[in-house]
C-alpha cells in the first residue's frame, strides 16, 4: 500500500533534505526523524518517513543465516 | 537457511493447509511481480487483504472529489492511482473530460506551492492512506499552518490497519498467518500486531518488499503456525516502537473515528478524522459513508475479505477488466483483482 | 514575423506564407519542397511501406529531445520495422493560436535535423491553426522502399528464436515523467531513428523474422502483441532486462514498471538463436544499438503468453498494459 524507498541523504536544507536514488535526486521533508548528511532514510510521497538502520541493516543473508536449520 | 533452501522449503511444504493474507497492496503487487504464487506449495495460499486505500474508499468518498473538482475555482490533487478509481457514477479521470479539476502529485508538500501561486483556487488534496501516508499529511497540515494558507484542505479517507484485520479474524476469514505490511509498521512500530497475534493465536510476520524478503517472510510464517507471535523481518526500517514523532504528530491533528471501507461497510474505529479543532481545513469528509456498488454481482467485499479469490467473482476477467473496473480492486495495481488479472 | 501563432497564420494567404517561409522552409528547403505544389511527385519504387503517426506529448520539449525530433523517429522507426527503408516523409501541424514562434522553430530545426541523420525527405507539409488547448500537435506520414528480398513480419516469429534488445528500456518515460513529477535526474529521452541498426542487420545476414519498435506500452506490450500474433511463447529473463539504475530508482519511486514505459529508440529484434552473436554484433556495432543485449527465447507450448522469470527464480505472466500506466503511491 505504500510505495516507500530507501535512498541516501545528501543535503540538507531547513525544512527539506534532498535524498539521492541511484541519480534521481527527490526534495524529501524531514520533520519526522532525526537525519544528518549521508544517513539512508525511507522516502515516501515526498517524506522521510524512517531512517534505514545501518546497524539494523542485517541483510537477509546474515538474517538467514542466524535461523539456523529447520526447527 | 540461504534462499535456495528457503525456496526449497516453501516449494515441497507438505505440512497443514496454511492461508496466508498479506495486507499490504504493496505486497500483493509485489508478490505478483516476482511470480512468487507459483514457488509455493499447494498447500499454502496467499489471499490478498484491503490494504490498498484507493481500493477501499467507498464510492461517496470519490463522488465528493468529483464534485469538488467540478466546483468552480477548485483543483482536486491527488496520487496516481485515485484518478480512476469508480465513483457511483464516474472517476475523477472520466469527469476531467467534462471539466473537472485534477492534477497528480508525488507528494502532497506539492499542494504548498500550487497554493501559493494561485491564491484564488481552492487545493483539495484528495488525502487517502495508511498509517504510513498520514504522517506526511500531518507534515503538510505544519506547514499549511505555518504559512496561513486559507486555499489548502484535505478531504480524508484514512484507514488504519489493526482494526480492519480485528474485523477480518472476527469474522471467520481463517487465516493462518499475515505477511505484516513493513511501511505501516516503519511508523506504527512492530508491536502494534502484538494484541492481534495473542488473541487470535496465529503469528504476523513484518516484511520488507523485495521478493527475496517476502520469501523470508513466508518461511518464517510457516514455521510459526499456530504461534500467537510478531516477528520483524524488516529490521532496517522497522522497530518494535516505530516512529514515536510520526506517531506523536498524527495525534495532534487526527483522531480515531469509525471508517466505511468499500465493500464492507462501516468499520468502528478504523479510520482517522481531522480534530474538532482543525475541521476548518476540512473540505467535507465526514459521513461521505454511500457505498453504492457500480455492478451489484460486484465480490470485492468478499474478496477483501479473503472468503473469496478474485477468480471466483462472477465479473472477473469478463465484464471486469483493468479498463472497465466494477469495483475497486480492480482499479489500482495493487487491488487484489488487478494482481489477480495480470498474471493470470 | 510575429512572435507568436494567430489564427491568421493558418488562412492560407499572405501570413501562411509568410509562417512557411520564415520558419519551414529555412529548416525543410529541398528540391521537391521549393516547387511548393499542392502535392509531392517523387521516385517510387516496387515495394512500398507506408505509415501514419500523430505526435502529442507534454512538455513538447523535453530532457534529450523535443516533439519535432520525436515526430521523425516515430514515423521513421516503423518504417524499418518492415525492412523499409525509408525515403519521404509528410508533416502536418496543428498550432495552437498563441505558440510562440521561437518554440515552433526550435522544433522545425529539430525535425529538419533529424530528417537528414534518419536520411529522408520531407516531401510536403500542411499548417492550420485552432484555439484552444495542446500548443503543437504534428502528424507525420512515412513513405520507404522495401528491398525485394526483405520480408519481416509478426508471422514469422517461431519455436527456437532468440528475443533481442537495442538496448535500455525505459528511458523516454521516465524523462518525460520527471519533469511532470518534480523529479530531479539525467535521465534523457532515448528519442532515435534506427536506420543504422536495422541496415547492419541485413548487411551482416542475419535472417530477421521480426522486428518492432517498442515505444507506447513497453517491452510487455510489444512482445505479448508479437506473441500473439506469431501463435508463440515468448519467455524473457528478468536478470537480462537492461535497465539503468537510475530509470529502476525512479520506477521504484513511483511505482511504475519498466517493461511498461514507452521508448522512442529502441527495437527488439527476433532472430534464428544460431544467429544470435552475429545479430548482437552487427546491433552493437550501429549507432544507437551499443547497448543491444539478448533477453528471451520463442517455444510454442503456450501460444500467445508472454512469461518473466524473474530475478528470484519466479514465472510472471505479462499481459498487454492495462490503462494509462499511472505513478502509484499507496
Amino acid at each position: 500500500m505504500c510505495v516507500a524507498l530507501p535512498g541516501k541523504v545528501v543535503k540538507i536544507n531547513e525544512k527539506d533534505a534532498v535524498v539521492d536514488f541511484s541519480g534521481n535526486l527527490v526534495t524529501a521533508r524531514m520533520g519526522l526523524v532525526n537525519i544528518k548528511e549521508g544517513d539512508y532514510v525511507l522516502v515516501h510521497a515526498g517524506c522521510i518517513l524512517q531512517k534505514v538502520s545501518t546497524e539494523e541493516a542485517l541483510s537477509l543473508t546474515e538474517l538467514m543465516e542466524d535461523v539456523g536449520g529447520f526447527s | 537457511m540461504n534462499l535456495e533452501e528457503i525456496k526449497q522449503f516453501l516449494k515441497e511444504y507438505d505440512g497443514p493447509k496454511m492461508r496466508i493474507m498479506e495486507v499490504c497492496g504493496s505486497h500483493t503487487a509485489a508478490i505478483s511481480k516476482n511470480g512468487i504464487r507459483g514457488m509455493l506449495s499447494p498447500n499454502i495460499k496467499l489471499l490478498s487483504g484491503p490494504g490498498c486505500p484507493v481500493c477501499v474508499t467507498p464510492t461517496a468518498y470519490v463522488d465528493r472529489l468529483v464534485e469538488l473538482a467540478m466546483t468552480p475555482d477548485t483543483c482536486v490533487v491527488t496520487f496516481g492511482d485515485m484518478l480512476r478509481v469508480p465513483g457511483s457514477k464516474t472517476s475523477l479521470s472520466e469527469s476531467a473530460g467534462v471539466g473537472a479539476k485534477a492534477v497528480m502529485v508525488y507528494s502532497p508538500m506539492d499542494i504548498i506551492a500550487m497554493a501559493e501561486k494561485e491564491p484564488q483556487t481552492n487545493f483539495i488534496f484528495a488525502a487517502v492512506g495508511f498509517e504510513t501516508t498520514t504522517p506526511v499529511y500531518a507534515l503538510l497540515l505544519d506547514e499549511v499552518i505555518e504559512k496561513d494558507l486559507t486555499n489548502v484542505k484535505l478531504l480524508t479517507a484514512l484507514k488504519t490497519m489493526p482494526g480492519v484485520i480485528d474485523e477480518l479474524c472476527r469474522n471467520g476469514a481463517e487465516m493462518d498467518g499475515f505477511l505484516a505490511p513493513g511501511h505501516v509498521a516503519a511508523v506504527t512500530g512492530s508491536d502494534i500486531f502484538k494484541p492481534l497475534a495473542e488473541n487470535y493465536q496465529i503469528p504476523f510476520v513484518v516484511s520488507g518488499f523485495e521478493g527475496t524478503e517476502i520469501l523470508y517472510a513466508l518461511y518464517e510464517l510457516v514455521k510459526e503456525r499456530g504461534n500467537g507471535v510478531v516477528k520483524n523481518c524488516y529490521p532496517k526500517v522497522v522497530t518494535a516502537e516505530g516512529n514515536e514523532k510520526a506517531k506523536k504528530l498524527v495525534t495532534q491533528y487526527f483522531m480515531p473515528a469509525d471508517a466505511t471501507w468499500r465493500g464492507m461497510g462501516s468499520i468502528p474505529g478504523t479510520g482517522l478524522v481531522l480534530r474538532p479543532e482543525y475541521r476548518n481545513y476540512d473540505a467535507g469528509s465526514l459521513l461521505l459513508n454511500e457505498d453504492n456498488k457500480k455492478n451489484k454481482a460486484c465480490c470485492c467485499d468478499k474478496i477483501l475479505m479473503g472468503k473469496m479469490s478474485p477468480a471466483e467473482c462472477p465479473l472477473f476477467a469478463k465484464v471486469c477488466k483493468p479498463l472497465t473496473p466494477q469495483g475497486a480492486c480492480m482499479v489500482s495495481t495493487e487491488g487484489s483483482c488487478h494482481s489477480a488479472f495480470a498474471s493470470m | 514575423m510575429e512572435e507568436r501563432i494567430s489564427m491568421v497564420h493558418g488562412s492560407g494567404g499572405a501570413a501562411t506564407s509568410e509562417l512557411i517561409s520564415a520558419v519551414f522552409a529555412k529548416e525543410f528547403a529541398n528540391d521537391t519542397l521549393n516547387q511548393m505544389e499542392d502535392s509531392a511527385v517523387v521516385v517510387g519504387s516496387g515495394k512500398i511501406a507506408v505509415t501514419t503517426d500523430s505526435f502529442v506529448v507534454t512538455p513538447m520539449c523535453y530532457p534529450g529531445g523535443n516533439i519535432g525530433r520525436l515526430c521523425i523517429c516515430g514515423t521513421v522507426n516503423d518504417l524499418l520495422m518492415r525492412g523499409a527503408k525509408p525515403k519521404y516523409i509528410t508533416c502536418g501541424f496543428i498550432l495552437q493560436e498563441g505558440m510562440e514562434v521561437s518554440v515552433l522553430q526550435e522544433i522545425v530545426h529539430a525535425m529538419a535535423e533529424t530528417a537528414k541523420e534518419a536520411g529522408v525527405t520531407i516531401v510536403a507539409g500542411d499548417t492550420k491553426v485552432v484555439t484552444g488547448a495542446g500548443e503543437c500537435y504534428i502528424n507525420t506520414t512515412g513513405v520507404g522502399f522495401v528491398p525485394e528480398e526483405r520480408d519481416v513480419s509478426a508471422v514469422k516469429v517461431q519455436e527456437g528464436d532468440v528475443v533481442i534488445v537495442s538496448g535500455n528500456v525505459g528511458d523516454h518515460h521516465a524523462a518525460i515523467l520527471s519533469s511532470r513529477m518534480g523529479i530531479t535526474n539525467h535521465i534523457e529521452s532515448d528519442n532515435a531513428p534506427l536506420g543504422e541498426i536495422v541496415e547492419a542487420l541485413f548487411t551482416a545476414g542475419v535472417e530477421v523474422h521480426t522486428m518492432r519498435d517498442v515505444t507506447r506500452g513497453g517491452l510487455a506490450t510489444v512482445l505479448k502483441e508479437l506473441a500473439q500474433a506469431s501463435g508463440t511463447t515468448i519467455t524473457l529473463e528478468e536478470k537480462a532486462l537492461p535497465v539503468t539504475p537510475q530509470v529502476r530508482d525512479f520506477c521504484g519511486l513511483l511505482g511504475l514498471d519498466p517493461l511498461y514505459m514507452g521508448n522512442e529508440g529502441k527495437l527488439v529484434a527476433i532472430v534464428p538463436a544460431e544467429q544470435k552473436e552475429r545479430a548482437l554484433e552487427a546491433m552493437r556495432s550501429a549507432k544507437y544499438g551499443e547497448g543491444a543485449v539478448a533477453i528471451g527465447t520463442v517455444t510454442k507450448e503456450e501460444p500467445g503468453k508472454l512469461y518473466l522469470v524473474t530475478g528470484i527464480g519466479g514465472l510472471r505472466n505479462l499481459e498487454v498494459l492495462q490503462g494509462e500506466g499511472l505513478p502509484r503511491i499507496c
